[in-house]
C-alpha cells in the first residue's frame, strides 16, 4: 500500500494542518509517513499545499509529479494539480469560488461544499475536518477511525483536545457529502 | 520501547541535541530553521539537562559564543541557514583552527544573497571547500531523513570530539521542513566537569594545579611554527579521510547509468530511478553521505563500466567538480540542477537524465 496525497487551498485553509493529522493517523495505524508542506509566506495568504505520503514501506521521494488523490481548495490549486492526478486517481474538489470545473473523465471527481458543511454544523473552523472526512471516506486505503482520532491527539495540543469531539462530527459530516460528479 | 514521534527535521535536531547530553546552543532565527531556536526555547532544557539555550544578537555572536564553549571542552553548537553560514565563517574558521569540537547546522535555502527562503544545496562548495580562510576542513554530514537529522546530531558531535575538529550537518529546507517518524536517541546525561577535564586535556578548564596553563588560540606569528600546525591539521584531515567516509549505493552494481545526488535531492533521484526502470534504463544510486571526506573511491569503483554519470543539485553545479575529480573523466559526467529554491520532480530528472546522456551516446 502506497498512497500519494497533496491538498492545496488559500492559506488558512488549514490545508496543512489536515495534512498533519492525516499524516498522525497513518503514523498511528503503523504506516511509513511523510509530511512536505510549501513553507513561507502563504501563512499570510496566498496559495499552501502539503504532501502527504502513506507507505508500507520506506518512502523515497517525497516531491512527486503525479498523485494518487488531489484536493483543491481553490480554482488555482484545482488548475495546477487537477492534471496531476493519476489516472484512475481521484480528485476532491471544494465548489466554492470555482468557475471552471475539472473535465477529466479518466478520474473519480468528487465536488463537495465544505464550508456550506461546516457551517450547518455551526463552525467554520471545522472547514478542514469536513474535507478531511470527505478525503477518508475517498480513499481505498482506509484508517480505522480509532486511529484518527489517535491521529487527532497527537497533532493537536493538549488545550484543544476537547474540540476533539467537533472535529470528529466534522469528519463524519464531511465522509456524507462525498458524491461522484 | 522508544516512542515513535512524527516531527520536522528542524524540531528533530533540537530534540536529539538535548538527548545528546548538549551543553550549549547559541543560535540566531533565520528561515527555513527557526523550528530548532523555537523548539529548544518550548523544551526549556535548561530546567532539565542545565543545557543552555541562548538566541544571540546576531549570527556572528553566536559562532563565537560557540568557539568559547568549544574552547572550554563543552558540547556546543549553532544553527542557521545560507545568509547567516555566510557571517558565521570567520568563526568557524578560527574554530577549525584552533582544533576544537563544535556542531554546526545549515538549513539551506537559496542564495546568492539573501535569495530566497526555499530549498537550495548551493552551500556545497562553502561547506566542504572552506568557506572561511585558511587551509581547512570541517566533517560535513548531509542528511536526506528526519531520522538522519537526528541521528547526525550525536554523529556530528562525535566526530567532532574524536578528532577536535567541527562537524557540519549540511541540510536543505526541505529536511529541515519536513515531517517524518522519527525514533529520537536515549537520554544521555551532559558530561561532568571531571568527565571533560579526563577527555579533553586541551581544553581551558583552569589550571587545576597543572604546571601549564592551556591555550586555545589560532594565532601564531612564527612561520615555521604555523607550517607545523598546518601539517598537524593535514595529517588529521587524511586521518579523517581514511576513517570516516560514508555513503549509501542502491543497485549500483548491475546500472548503466548512475545518478549521484545528496541529501534530500537523493530520494527524489532514487524516485526518478524507479522511473527510468518502467522505462527499461537502468539506473544505480550512490548518495555520499559524507561531502567531507568525499566517497571520491567508492564512486570511482561504481562507476567502472558505466555509460554516464547524471549528478543532480539544488545549485548550479558544485558536487559536479568532485564527482568529475573521482572519475577522472573516464565517462560523461553530466549535471541537472535547479537553483532559487526550485525543486526538480522525479519526471525532470529522467527526463535531464536521456537528455544529457543517453541521446548523447
Amino acid at each position: 500500500m502506497k498512497t500519494e496525497i497533496i491538498a492545496a487551498g488559500f492559506g488558512g485553509q488549514g490545508v496543512l494542518s489536515m495534512g498533519k493529522i492525516l499524516a498522525y493517523s497513518g503514523l498511528m495505524d503503523d504506516k511509513e509517513v511523510t509530511w512536505m508542506p510549501s513553507y513561507g509566506p502563504e501563512q499570510r495568504g496566498g496559495t499552501a499545499n502539503v504532501t502527504v505520503i502513506l507507505s508500507d514501506e520506506r518512502i523515497s521521494s517525497p516531491v512527486l509529479d503525479t498523485y494518487d488523490i488531489v484536493i483543491a481548495l481553490n480554482q488555482q490549486s484545482l488548475d495546477k494539480f487537477g492534471p496531476r492526478v493519476k489516472k484512475g486517481g481521484i480528485l476532491i474538489y471544494d465548489t466554492n469560488g470555482i468557475h471552471k470545473h475539472p473535465e477529466r473523465t479518466d478520474i473519480d471527481v468528487y465536488p463537495i461544499n465544505a464550508m456550506d458543511a461546516a457551517l450547518e454544523l455551526g463552525n467554520s473552523k471545522a472547514y478542514n475536518m469536513i474535507v478531511m472526512g470527505a478525503l477518508l471516506e475517498a480513499m481505498e486505503y482506509k484508517i480505522p477511525m480509532e486511529n484518527v482520532v489517535k491521529g487527532l491527539k497527537k497533532s493537536l495540543p493538549e488545550r484543544h483536545h476537547k474540540l476533539i469531539p467537533v472535529n470528529q462530527q466534522a469528519i463524519e459530516k464531511g465522509r456524507t457529502l462525498l458524491k461522484k460528479k | 520501547m522508544e516512542e515513535i514521534r512524527l516531527m520536522k527535521g528542524n524540531e528533530a535536531i533540537a530534540h536529539a541535541a538535548i538527548r545528546y547530553g548538549c551543553d550549549g546552543y547559541f543560535g540566531y532565527p533565520i528561515t527555513p530553521q527557526s523550528e530548532v531556536l523555537e523548539t529548544l526555547e518550548a523544551l526549556m532544557p535548561w530546567e532539565t539537562t542545565g543545557m543552555v539555550v541562548v538566541q544571540a544578537e546576531s549570527e556572528v555572536a553566536a559562532i563565537n559564543m560557540v568557539y568559547g564553549g568549544a574552547a572550554t571542552g563543552k558540547a556546543v553548537m549553532t544553527s542557521s541557514s545560507s545568509p547567516g553560514v555566510s557571517l558565521k565563517q570567520e568563526g568557524i574558521s578560527y574554530i577549525a583552527a584552533s582544533s576544537l569540537p563544535a556542531l554546526i547546522l545549515n538549513v539551506m535555502r537559496g542564495g546568492p544573497g539573501l535569495g530566497t527562503i526555499q530549498p537550495s544545496q548551493a552551500d556545497y562548495f562553502q561547506a566542504v571547500k572552506g568557506g572561511g580562510h585558511g587551509d581547512y576542513h570541517l566533517i560535513v554530514l548531509a542528511p536526506s531523513t528526519v531520522q538522519e537529522m537526528a541521528d547526525f546530531v550525536g554523529l556530528g558531535f562525535d566526530l567532532a570530539f574524536k578528532y577536535c575538529n567541527p562537524s557540519m550537518i549540511l541540510a536543505d529546507g526541505i529536511v529541515g521542513q519536513m515531517m517524518e517518524k522519527v525514533v529520537l536517541p536515549e537520554q544521555r546525561p551532559r558530561r561532568t566537569d571531571a568527565e571533560i577535564r579526563e577527555q579533553c586535556p586541551w581544553a581551558a578548564t583552569g589550571r587545576e594545579g597543572r604546571r601549564k596553563r592551556n591555550v586555545v588560540t589560532s594565532l601564531e606569528l612564527e612561520s615555521d611554527k604555523m607550517e607545523i600546525i598546518n601539517n598537524q591539521l593535514q595529517a588529521k584531515y587524511r586521518e579523517i579521510e581514511a576513517n570516516e567516509t560514508r555513503w549509501e549505493e542502491i543497485d549500483t552494481a548491475d546500472a548503466d547509468y548512475l545518478i549521484i545526488s545528496f541529501g534530500s535531492v537523493a530520494r527524489i533521484s532514487t524516485k526518478a530511478k524507479e522511473l527510468a526502470e518502467d522505462e527499461g534504463i537502468k539506473v544505480g544510486i550512490i548518495r555520499p553521505i559524507t561531502l567531507w571526506p568525499f566517497p571520491t573511491e567508492a564512486i570511482r569503483k561504481a562507476a567502472e563500466g558505466k555509460k554516464g554519470i547524471l549528478v543532480v543539485e539544488l545549485n548550479a553545479g558544485q558536487m559536479i567538480e568532485d564527482v568529475r575529480l573521482a572519475v577522472h573523466d573516464s565517462l560523461p559526467v553530466k549535471h541537472f540542477g535547479r537553483m532559487g529554491g526550485i525543486i526538480p520532480s522525479p519526471s525532470e530528472i529522467v527526463t535531464a537524465l536521456k537528455e544529457k546522456l543517453i541521446a548523447q551516446a
